[in-house]
């Protein structure tokens, strides 16, 4: 369910939400010719045959794959490169990908309208119709170029590892010999595509594009990125949200070696040096005087406290179905109220971004997540148009949302800095882990407050269920999507649940706090999925039956939803017995159109949980790379699980109490159980799977923990 | 200016005695394998071997690196065909890869030392590099590779 309109100030996005089913794809691949189009500039030959936005095939046989997406781990070059391959008949080995350029006319999200961005697990959605079009088109030319040499009909020829063969002759020709001759013919319009029965690559777990450079070093993260002349800038920040520097003395910080300039900016005060060390010895010995009237000083315990006064009284409703208060009461309830914290997304790389800014252009590099709202944030900034506003994307070590800053955040401190210097030098902006960590645009706190009851029939008749958080999207770019106050990301995968329920309401109450929040890995269903499928199992308790049985009972309008849950119940051997001091639970959610489901094997040791082994089943549709399905599910499961076990952001009378990796500490192999997952097989649209993997695993565990300790787990991160 | 052996390379630099290794090998030496990631030895990322034990170059001052044997990422091999380096690329272990530099030069400074560490041995030597991507599985697997390549 796509959408796209048109570009209105700053409503310029008007998509519906990607969750869900049947995705239409519209494909527009440019046919843009051979000029103009030299971003491949590293290719050992260059392209010459450049038949759309996507695809370049150099003489030497090289085939360049342009990705639209970062790659942040999530393997979308792979998977965008298999696309194109699988209809090209290219040759794997013979497979290069580099980033597009910021250029939304031809890279845009055909999910998000006309925006270029990365996002919603979308990359294998949006991209696999757009792309098999770019390949076979490509294809299409190159066999019409051998059929002009050979003077024969293009029909009977064939083509594999990037070959074209006259099976009448068995004369053969490269790609690389015909891309010369490609370029000169017209680009044909509705080429067929294959049957996916005919897939050589699709399917078949291609090796990842970038695994090598990963393990030499010579991947290029915006932190390894140099221009001549640049500069390192190390930025002040307050110490409270809020607060704004009322005067700076840099006597001390000029006169460390190597730095060269302070400046102040609009987000603190910036220190310019040859490196880093010399900024970092800078910023130490510079002092700031913070303006902090106007700063928030408030602390976890008491904004936790009115959460639960709000969860209290009823929110705007998200969803009505049937009259659940009158019905609450009807056989066995249960009511509980849950608490999730505030969320660092913790990336390896730490945030940062090169600019180089002159009179009439602003370039950047950067791990790029969200060129269009990057470039409109920018131009608005600097004063130039966005189309003045190039960004080069570097591959990001990690971002799990974070780039993707709704208010372009980073991206803004790093231009500021280029700003305030007249652009006089490039410049690195580069956060410590303690910036990174104390910048917010964290995982939003929640409160959630359900009440539900099980009926005669032994199933749920009544769920009501308010959401008490801060809405992401709010005087955002994004503002557009609220209805009705209705933050979607606020309380997804509660009002889209497969379960059947005849009575439900859901209700949110949307808070405003000066704590900037944003996205993280699966946005929404990161706290929903954990209440839902808690209270789920609760629910089964009070019913007197397995929670596997009892929640199959409740998604026959789900077919898969229930089939992920019966593959990985079987596959986990539900029911089995297990090890002395071990038990099992289980969870199943669907986001961004994907199904999940995931038992845990539990034991509690030394007072803490120890996950031993995660049994996954998955349904993302065609699984375009099952390896790289499986090594995303392995990620989002140990990604929620650091959630779970000790993510936590707390604030003191307005300061963030964490900082680095002693006080957010994160998983450790010490702690990362086997993960088992199952594919299910399917031939509908690919969706998303870099985020769905994450909300089952923290209900999973919490659900196996009531078995072990007679105590349900309603606040995040967990204590047993 | 402090004196260094990195790769088997003599390098002379002229910074503070005091100058984290990791910042000599990033900034002044160009060097970009090598990755910062937390600055307090917490996470691993800027692993190098120093006299061919795993050391965290983010709080070794470069002053304690002069006269040992520096070895980076760039310096385990020269096309990536070190045992390590082979099994990363056959486990498939890099997602986003930021953290990879130091947990492969962790687990050949483990490999050298215990050529057939078991899990539990694994865990220990390799407990201080953070992964976000959540590569451990695959860690695991690929340092058993690498101990019977």
């Amino acid at each position: 369910m796509a959408i796209l309109t048109q570009v209105s100030r700053r409503e310029f996005l008007k998509v519906t939400a990607v969750t869900g089913a049947g995705l239409t794809l519209a494909v527009s691949v440019q046919g843009c010719g051979p000029q103009g189009e030299g971003e491949a500039a590293t290719a050992s030959s260059p392209p010459v045959f450049l038949p759309n936005a996507f695809v370049r095939v150099a003489e030497d046989g090289s085939v360049i794959v342009v990705a639209k997406h970062l790659e942040m781990g999530q393997g979308s070059y792979t998977g965008l490169a298999t696309i194109v391959a699988e209809e090209l008949d290219a040759d794997w080995t013979k497979v290069r990908v580099e980033g597009a350029p910021a250029d939304a006319s031809k890279y845009n999200n055909t999910l998000f309208g006309p925006v270029q961005a990365t996002g919603g697990s979308s990359a294998m959605a949006n991209s696999y119709q757009q792309h098999r079009v770019a390949g076979a088109t490509a294809r299409a030319m190159l066999v019409a170029a051998a059929a002009a040499e050979w003077g024969v009909d293009a029909a009977g020829l064939t083509t594999e590892n990037s070959v074209v063969t006259n099976p009448a002759t068995g004369k053969r020709l490269g790609y690389g010999r015909l891309a010369r001759a490609a370029a000169a013919l017209p680009v044909p319009e509705n080429v067929p595509l294959k049957d996916p029965a005919s897939f050589r690559l699709i399917g078949r777990s291609a090796p990842r594009v970038d695994a090598k450079a990963k393990s030499t070093g010579k991947a290029v993260f915006t932190q390894d990125f140099t221009l001549p002349g640049m500069v390192t800038a190390v930025v002040a920040h307050p110490p409270r949200f809020g607060a704004t520097v009322k005067s700076f003395d840099a006597t001390a910080a000029k006169a460390v070696p190597g730095v060269k300039d302070v400046v102040q900016i609009p987000t603190g005060v910036a220190v310019l040096a040859d490196g880093f060390w010399a900024a970092q010895q800078g910023r130490q010995a510079l002092r700031v005087e913070w303006d902090e009237s106007k700063a928030f000083r408030g602390s976890t315990p008491e904004l936790f406290a009115q959460y639960r006064t709000l969860a209290a009284k009823p929110g705007l409703v998200a969803r009505k179905d049937g009259n659940a208060a009158a019905n609450l009461g009807r056989g066995k309830a249960v009511e509980a109220v849950y608490e999730v914290p505030f969320l660092a997304h913790a990336c390896m790389e730490p945030m940062n971004c090169v600019v180089q800014l002159s009179a009439d252009k602003c370039e950047i590099w950067n791990g790029e997540q969200f060129q269009t709202p990057d470039q409109m944030a920018v131009a608005a900034l600097t004063g130039l148009k966005p189309e003045q506003v190039s960004i080069t994307m570097l591959y990001a070590g990690g971002s799990f949302g974070r780039r993707a800053n709704p208010r372009s955040d980073y991206v803004l401190e790093a231009v500021s800095i280029a700003k305030a210097i007249q652009g006089r030098a490039p410049v690195k902006m580069v956060w410590t882990r303690e910036d990174d960590t104390r910048a917010g645009w964290f995982r939003p706190m929640y409160v959630h407050h359900v009440k539900a009851s099980v009926d005669g029939s032994g199933k749920v008749g009544a769920w009501q269920h308010r959401v008490v958080g801060q809405s992401i999207m709010k005087g955002s770019p994004f503002e557009g999507f609220i209805q009705k106050g209705i933050d979607p990301t606020s309380v997804e995968g509660v009002t889209d649940t497969g379960y059947g329920i005849p009575h439900f309401q859901v209700e949110l109450h949307p808070t405003d706090l000066p704590v900037p929040i944003q996205w993280w890995r699966s946005v929404g269903h990161t706290h929903t999925a954990f209440v839902m499928e808690t209270m789920m199992d609760e629910l089964a308790a009070a019913a007197g039956q397995d929670p596997v049985a009892f929640r199959e009972a409740h998604l026959g309008n789900s077919p898969r939803h229930l089939a992920v849950l019966k593959l990985a119940a079987e596959k986990a051997g539900w029911g089995t017995p297990l090890p002395d001091g071990r038990a099992r639970g289980v969870a199943v959610h669907q986001s961004f159109g994907s199904f999940v489901a995931e038992v845990a094997e539990v034991s509690v040791e030394n007072g803490k949980p120890k996950v031993h082994r995660v049994v996954a089943a998955v349904d993302c549709g065609l699984a375009i790379n099952p390896d790289n399905i499986t090594m995303q599910v392995q990620s989002a499961v140990a990604y929620g699980l650091s959630a779970l076990l000790t993510g936590d952001i707390t604030l003191k009378d307005g300061v963030v109490e964490q900082a680095n990796f002693d006080t957010y500490p994160v998983l450790r192999i010490t702690d990362m159980p086997v993960v088992e997952v199952h594919i299910l097989p399917s031939a509908e649209p690919p969706t998303g799977i870099g985020e769905p993997g994450t909300p089952p695993i923290a209900p999973a565990v919490a659900n196996a923990l009531f078995h072990l300790t007679g105590k349900r787990v309603r606040k995040l991160p967990v204590v047993v | 200016m402090i004196e260094l052996t990195i790769n088997g390379k003599r390098q002379s630099v002229d910074v503070a005695p005091d100058t984290p290794l990791l910042w000599v090998i990033r900034d002044s030496l160009g060097m970009t394998g090598t990755k910062y990631g937390c600055g307090m030895a917490l996470c691993g990322a800027c692993t190098v071997h120093l006299d061919g034990e795993a050391v965290r170059s983010c709080s070794t001052p470069v002053s304690a690196a002069s006269g040992k044997r520096i070895t980076t990422i760039e310096g385990l091999s020269a096309d990536g065909s070190h045992k390590v380096q082979q099994a990363w690329v056959a486990e498939q272990v890099p997602q986003c890869g930021y953290c990879q530099s130091g947990q492969i030069m962790q687990a050949a400074a483990l490999l050298a030392k215990t050529p057939k560490p078991s899990d539990a041995e694994i865990d220990a030597a390799m407990a201080g590099n953070v992964c976000r991507c959540g590569t451990y599985q695959r860690i695991r697997a690929a340092i058993h590779r690498a101990a019977v390549a």
